[in-house]
């Protein structure tokens, strides 16, 4: 075991897949002689060249695509939208090639691909940098989408991604880059379908994924002095979202509530309470509950922000009620 | 050509206070801008083709002629569906250019009029026909239709039916070829690619960051713009500041090209230049091939806009004539002969669509196959 922070994690990640595949390889802006924005790339430009790590002109929508022809034509593309925001403008690439162009082929073609970075809400970077795109993506076909939320999990879902012969759009944190722990040494995957079970509970089931891990967390800690016992299901898997785990815990808490940081409307939420109401309708006890964005671009100032995102003492009060019949 | 020339009857002159088009006093063809480049075209030394190379490309651009033909009358016979792009006119173009590379070796990237390159690749007619009737005997099983052609196998990267969106992706194809040979190490790989697109693709930005991108890192690629003057309803000439296109390539500081894109050895000639750069390592070319389409932009548009005169302009420059009358002329091949190549093309593509006509559909219980690698 290693304490590492979450973009070392990465690093590593990238690291030991491209050298034991020389097919694989980056590109994107800043990733080579900068180092990538946030280090996840940092010295693997010195280590493995120019090309196996390219620095790309500032033009999304092209160098995606260029990722999906390289990935037809035999790489392993790792591509990273230094603000995931950025890849509303590649949009049609991710859309139609990435996800379709398998499909549309008839399976002539298979688009090995991962494209990673940093989303979510951050410290007052604007509403254009504080994207959540995984909901936007989200009905598009033939593409995986997974967030990650640990370096334990950055690092083992990495490289599944990048094994994987689908195209995976790999959601990090924009706050969850120096969070730090022990991981397991050396060579382990992490299934990309299925979610992590955070936290074992009786009472009722909390569903969530990336940074908002970490608040449900901080409630967790204050539900249970109160004697709420809370069981935190972290998704991981965004697309397809995993069921069997979901519903297991449905059938245990016949309670749930879906914490995101993702707009309310067209959410994550929105799509993952729809399926549990046609999978678990008949064991909830309490009707649902989303507790998600406000649906406005996030504001700079400080203070408006916190309040449009969800903050820990809302999924306390939220899980307290339900709790209690009150919902 | 000179600067003089560009852009007769539509640019806007410099110091028109109101920017309105204006035309210049000398123009009196009543055929246009497009047509006078032709016209006034800097000769270019055309290919030398022998005898079996000439047939091999008459073969080529007369079955891409018959196929479309038959696609139009299956379209109208109601065994076709969606949007149909024919390709009659710009044979020279698909033939000129694929047959001078290496086919299941290099690349090649088109738009959704894919049917003739498709088969210039080499994709059997048959799968081609089949695919268009939706078939699972088609080139994409049936899930692509006309404008998703795809053949792994041929090396054909796909139809893709938005402007410019399969530019990257023959930029891949071609930074694949680089990163075998720079990154792995393998000398072999010398693969080139075509990125075939339209004089309307030419205004999209996909297409600048591609041209920048080629240009920066030396990728073996052809940009081969395929200028039929019309952008469905929009003349090129209204679409565009600089009509001609080729030019836009000394910006990147590639080499660009335009050449007669009815003239089927003179783009071939055109094209053995530009595969010769990209193979040697020296980089992209943007190869401008004047050309026409004789039909409207899809078998859905009742082409009211484009002018007689201009159509007969470009009738009389049918490019399979013109091949035609060179290998008589050249003794090359007799009249008999090219008869009897249409003879047989006639009776492949009669064969292909008896083919697709029997082809199974595929299998509802398949509604889902192919979206992930696994299946």
């Amino acid at each position: 075991m290693a304490e590492t922070l979450l973009f070392n994690a990465l690093r590593e990640a990238i690291d030991e897949e491209m050298a034991r595949d020389p097919y694989v390889c980056v590109m994107g802006e800043d990733v080579g002689q900068y180092g990538g924005s946030y280090k996840v790339t940092k010295d693997l430009y010195e280590k493995y060249g120019e090309l196996r790590v390219l620095d790309t002109p500032i033009a999304e929508n092209a160098f995606a695509g260029m990722a999906v022809g390289a990935a037809m034509t035999g790489l392993r593309p790792i591509v990273e939208g230094m603000n995931m925001g950025f890849l509303l403008l590649a949009f049609n690439q991710i859309s139609n090639n990435m996800g379709m162009l398998r499909y549309t082929s008839g399976g002539n073609y298979t688009i090995p691909t991962v494209v990673r970075g940093p989303g979510g809400v951050g410290r007052q970077l604007g509403a254009e940098h504080s994207q959540r795109l995984e909901a936007y993506f989200h009905a598009v076909p033939g593409i995986k989408i997974v967030a990650v939320s640990t370096p334990t999990n950055a690092k083992g879902l990495m490289k599944a991604a990048i094994r994987d012969n689908n195209p995976v759009l790999f959601f990090e944190h924009v706050l969850l880059y120096n969070l730090s722990e022990d991981i397991p040494e050396g060579d382990y995957i992490c299934a990309l379908d299925q979610a992590e079970v955070v936290k074992v509970g009786s009472d009722v089931t909390i569903l969530t994924y990336s940074r908002m891990r970490h608040h449900c967390l901080k409630a967790v800690e204050q539900l249970e002095k109160a004697g709420v016992s809370v069981e935190l299901i972290d998704l991981i898997s965004l697309k397809p979202f995993d069921m069997e785990t979901i519903s297991a815990s449905i059938r245990k808490t016949h309670k749930v509530i879906v914490v995101e940081e993702c707009m309310k409307t067209g959410g994550i939420g929105a799509e993952l309470l729809a399926l549990i109401t046609e999978h678990c309708f008949d064991e909830l006890d309490a009707r649902p509950i989303r507790l998600s964005s406000q649906d406005i671009p996030t504001p700079y100032n400080g203070a408006l922000e916190n309040l449009t995102i969800i903050q820990p003492h809302q999924i306390v009060d939220a899980a307290q009620q339900l709790v209690a019949g009150k919902i | 050509m000179t600067q003089a020339d560009m852009g007769h009857d539509i640019a806007a002159a410099p110091g028109s206070a109101s920017g309105a088009p204006t035309c210049s006093a000398d123009v009196t063809s009543l055929v246009g801008a497009h047509a006078e480049r032709l016209e006034n075209l800097y000769p270019s030394v055309p290919a030398t083709v022998n005898r079996e190379e000439g047939l091999m490309l008459y073969r080529d651009m007369t079955l891409g002629r018959r196929f479309e033909d038959k696609c139009a009358e299956m379209y109208y016979r109601g065994k076709m569906f969606g949007f149909v792009h024919l390709y009659n006119g710009q044979e020279a173009v698909s033939t000129g250019v694929i047959k001078a590379m290496k086919l299941q070796h290099d690349w090649f990237c088109s738009t959704y009029r894919d049917h003739v390159h498709a088969l210039s690749c080499g994709v059997p007619a048959r799968e081609v026909m089949s695919e268009l009737f939706g078939k699972e005997t088609g080139c994409s099983k049936g899930r692509g239709g006309s404008m998703h052609l795809f053949s792994k196998e041929h090396h054909l990267l796909g139809g893709y039916a938005f402007i410019g969106e399969g530019i990257p992706v023959a930029l891949g194809a071609a930074f694949t070829s680089r990163y075998k040979r720079d990154a792995l190490g393998d000398a072999s790989s010398d693969s080139v690619t075509a990125a075939f697109f339209g004089d309307g693709t030419c205004n999209i930005g996909q297409f600048y960051e591609c041209l920048n991108m080629a240009a920066l890192w030396k990728l073996p690629i052809l940009f081969v713009v395929e200028n039929n003057k019309w952008a469905i309803g929009m003349d090129h000439n209204r679409a565009t500041s600089d009509p001609e296109i080729w030019r836009k390539a000394a910006a990147f500081g590639m080499a660009g090209e335009e050449v007669d894109g009815m003239d089927v050895l003179a783009v071939r000639a055109a094209a053995q230049r530009a595969v010769e750069r990209a193979r040697a390592g020296e980089g992209p070319t943007l190869l401008e091939c004047l050309t026409y389409r004789f039909r409207g932009h899809s078998l859905a548009d009742p082409d009211e806009l484009r002018e007689e005169a201009e159509k007969e302009f470009w009738a009389k420059r049918d490019p399979i004539k013109s091949l035609a009358a060179r290998l008589i002329e050249q003794g090359l091949a007799t009249a008999e002969e090219l008869k009897a190549i249409e003879k047989e093309i006639d009776a492949e593509v009669a064969d292909c669509v008896e083919f697709a006509l029997a082809a199974p559909e595929p299998k509802p219980e398949e509604l889902t196959r192919y979206i992930w690698a696994e299946d």
